[in-house]
């Protein structure tokens, strides 16, 4: 009988269409929409993610993201240092500026200034140019993304001067970096140089870096700081956690995705709804037919279970397609660089076309289980 | 023959009768109001003949064969289809006794219209759990035998309104049921088409061991019948092989 109901369903051409175009539409709004809100609140992190080697930042204890911090007195980089299970320690500057292009363009900048000598809290990787050039004078590197925000037309960024805070900054490299939340371009420098771009306070030294020794635990020696120094000192887990807390926190970001996601929801529920109904109605003589015959209620229900299994599984196979075509389509814009589907996002959506399905296909069978076998004859 | 019947002393019926109903009252209940349709009928339909069910519309034929075919409750009374008192079967027994034992022929003959007539035909064999390609194999050397196995492969919607009136009737057949029920077989078809569909019915489905039960009012083809009931206001009034002179 399932042979049956499948050929019943693909039978109709237009209504299984429509079915699959429901399902996939509503999946691809669903996982799509999530990816999208996973990637971008996990930007609340990026920060944390650009400086891989750091396993513990070390912070003033209003500090709560990369981006919202309040600076520290630089002795307190020989207060971490001085703390047990501690491989290492080095200073890190964050700080807000202006630039201004060549052609006169004004842009709101984060200057990052890393350890001198090591260059600890660059990101991993360089597209163009190598790390080293930051000894050279004047020396930015900057994130990939800002290159397009900064350069217009595709211009090479490389050779550019640029007017940050009123001094010459020299872009010499570019700098493999996760993009902010809200995109704003990243300038890296040497330590002592951004301390030259950021005058003014006395203190800024934003956060210290640490390594932790062989052998020891980051949450255990990040607590041993806390206790020694009075600062904030956070795992790097925790810590990129912290910036995505923030945003979910402060920004209306996951109440808009949240209902796109539930639209999509109700769009998928109304469009197979409405189609599966009208599947089953039209077939509802059909369906009499069969229980005058002697096929069960089990048998139907089976029957419209394997109907709605092929619709699902096409149709969420498709809308998986979609999502990734999509944000393959997108992948050479910074915004989406390094987007991905986490694999619970599918099975979410797995889910939510099952519920969708299970709603829908109940409301159609009802019709078909109150329908006498004897209406046949009428 | 409706109610001096040589009975059996199991509830009074016939042992050899293929249907058996006994009292048979139907009524249907809307809002306050509540309608009898059929009135305490008792009749028995006999096996080797083609028995044909006549009566106005609205005079209970429709609800006296779904009754006796056990795809409608009545109200009061009980029927035995070859001696299984259908009522006192369990939902899911009296939906196999229906698969195994009862093949239906529809007006509107309510074909799947996205597949084609030989799997059509073979939908009862399928419903009992045998493989797709066995059943179609037997339903076209059904067809065949109608004459219409050169249309198996096409959909009904490719097929005339008399070849899918046989497709209706191979689909009836192809499992060899001890009952056929048939419902205005001949309603939406020519004179002629209705003719030729009632020759072909009275060969494949009159045979000894098989009951066959039209329901029809198409004057046109009364003459077939070895048996015919009239049914009027839900008590049947003529029990005879013609049709009585005011009719």
């Amino acid at each position: 009988m399932l042979w049956i109901a499948i050929r019943m369903l693909t039978g109709d051409a237009q209504k299984f269409y429509g079915l699959l175009f429901g399902i996939a539409f509503a999946t691809l709004l669903i996982t799509q929409q999530m990816t999208i809100f996973v990637n971008l609140i996990e930007r609340g992190g990026s920060g944390v993610f650009n400086a891989p080697e750091a396993e513990i930042w070390v912070m003033d204890p209003v500090s709560r993201t990369t981006e919202v911090h309040f600076a520290m007195p630089s002795t307190a980089l020989d207060e971490v240092r001085s703390v047990s299970g501690v491989e290492w320690a080095v200073p890190q500057l964050r700080a807000a500026a202006s630039v201004r292009t060549r052609s006169g363009d004004l842009e709101g900048v984060e200057i990052v200034g890393v350890d001198d000598a090591t260059l600890i809290g660059l990101p991993a990787r360089m597209i163009t140019g190598d790390k080293s050039v930051l000894a050279m004078p004047d020396t930015v590197l900057i994130d990939d993304g800002g290159v397009v925000n900064l350069f217009e037309n595709g211009e090479d960024p490389i050779g550019q001067r640029l007017e940050l805070n009123d001094q010459r900054a020299v872009v010499r490299g570019v700098a493999d970096s996760l993009p902010t939340f809200t995109s704003q371009v990243t300038l890296y420098t040497k330590y002592s140089q951004a301390l030259n771009y950021m005058p003014g306070t006395r203190n800024r030294m934003t956060f210290v870096l640490v390594g932790v020794t062989d052998g020891q635990s980051a949450d255990e020696v990040a607590t041993r700081i806390e206790e020694q120094t009075g600062l904030k000192a956070l795992p790097r887990e925790q810590f990129a956690q912290s910036g995505i807390d923030f945003l979910i926190e402060n920004t209306g970001i996951a109440v808009n995705f949240g209902i796109t996601v539930a639209l999509g929801f109700v769009v998928g529920v109304a469009i197979v709804g409405l189609t599966f109904s009208l599947f089953i109605r039209d077939n509802i003589k059909q369906f009499g037919a069969l229980k005058a015959i002697g096929v069960t209620n089990q048998h139907i229900l089976r029957m419209v279970g394997a109907q709605a299994g092929l619709v699902g599984l096409v149709g969420y196979s498709l809308g998986l397609v979609g999502t990734a075509l999509s944000l393959w389509a997108f992948s050479d814009n910074p915004f989406f660089k390094a987007f991905y589907i986490p694999w619970q996002i599918p099975l979410i959506s797995l889910v939510a076309v099952v519920i969708i399905l299970i709603i829908t296909g109940w409301i159609a069978l009802r019709s078909v289980f109150s329908t006498e076998p004897a209406s046949v004859f009428r | 023959m409706i109610t001096n019947m040589d009975t059996s002393e199991i509830g009074g019926c016939n042992p050899q009768a293929a249907i058996c109903a006994r009292g048979i009252i139907r009524d249907f209940t809307s809002g306050q109001s509540t309608l009898r349709v059929l009135h305490g009928i008792d009749v028995e339909i006999r096996s080797g003949e083609m028995t044909f069910l006549v009566g106005e519309s609205g005079s209970g034929k429709t609800t006296l064969i779904s009754i006796m075919c056990g795809i409608l409750w009545p109200t009061k009374g009980s029927a035995q289809i070859f001696g299984t008192n259908i009522y006192e079967l369990s939902d899911t027994e009296l939906v196999q006794f229906r698969l195994q034992n009862i093949g239906f022929i529809f007006q509107q003959y309510n074909l799947i219209s996205s597949i084609d007539a030989a799997a059509n035909a073979a939908v009862p064999l399928i419903a009992r759990g045998m493989a797709v390609e066995p059943a179609r194999a037997k339903a076209i050397k059904l067809l065949d035998r109608l004459n219409i196995g050169d249309q198996a492969d096409k959909l009904p919607s490719q097929l005339s309104g008399g070849q899918q009136q046989r497709v209706a009737i191979a689909r009836a057949l192809v499992h060899e049921p001890r009952l056929v029920v048939c419902d205005e077989p001949t309603a939406a078809l020519d004179a002629s088409s209705g003719r030729r569909v009632m020759d072909l019915l009275r060969e494949v489905a009159v045979v000894p061991d098989r009951a066959c039960i039209i329901v029809t009012h198409d004057n046109r083809i009364f003459d077939l019948a070895d048996r015919i009931l009239v049914l009027e206001d839900g008590r049947i009034t003529h029990d005879g092989v013609e049709m009585p002179d005011e009719h």
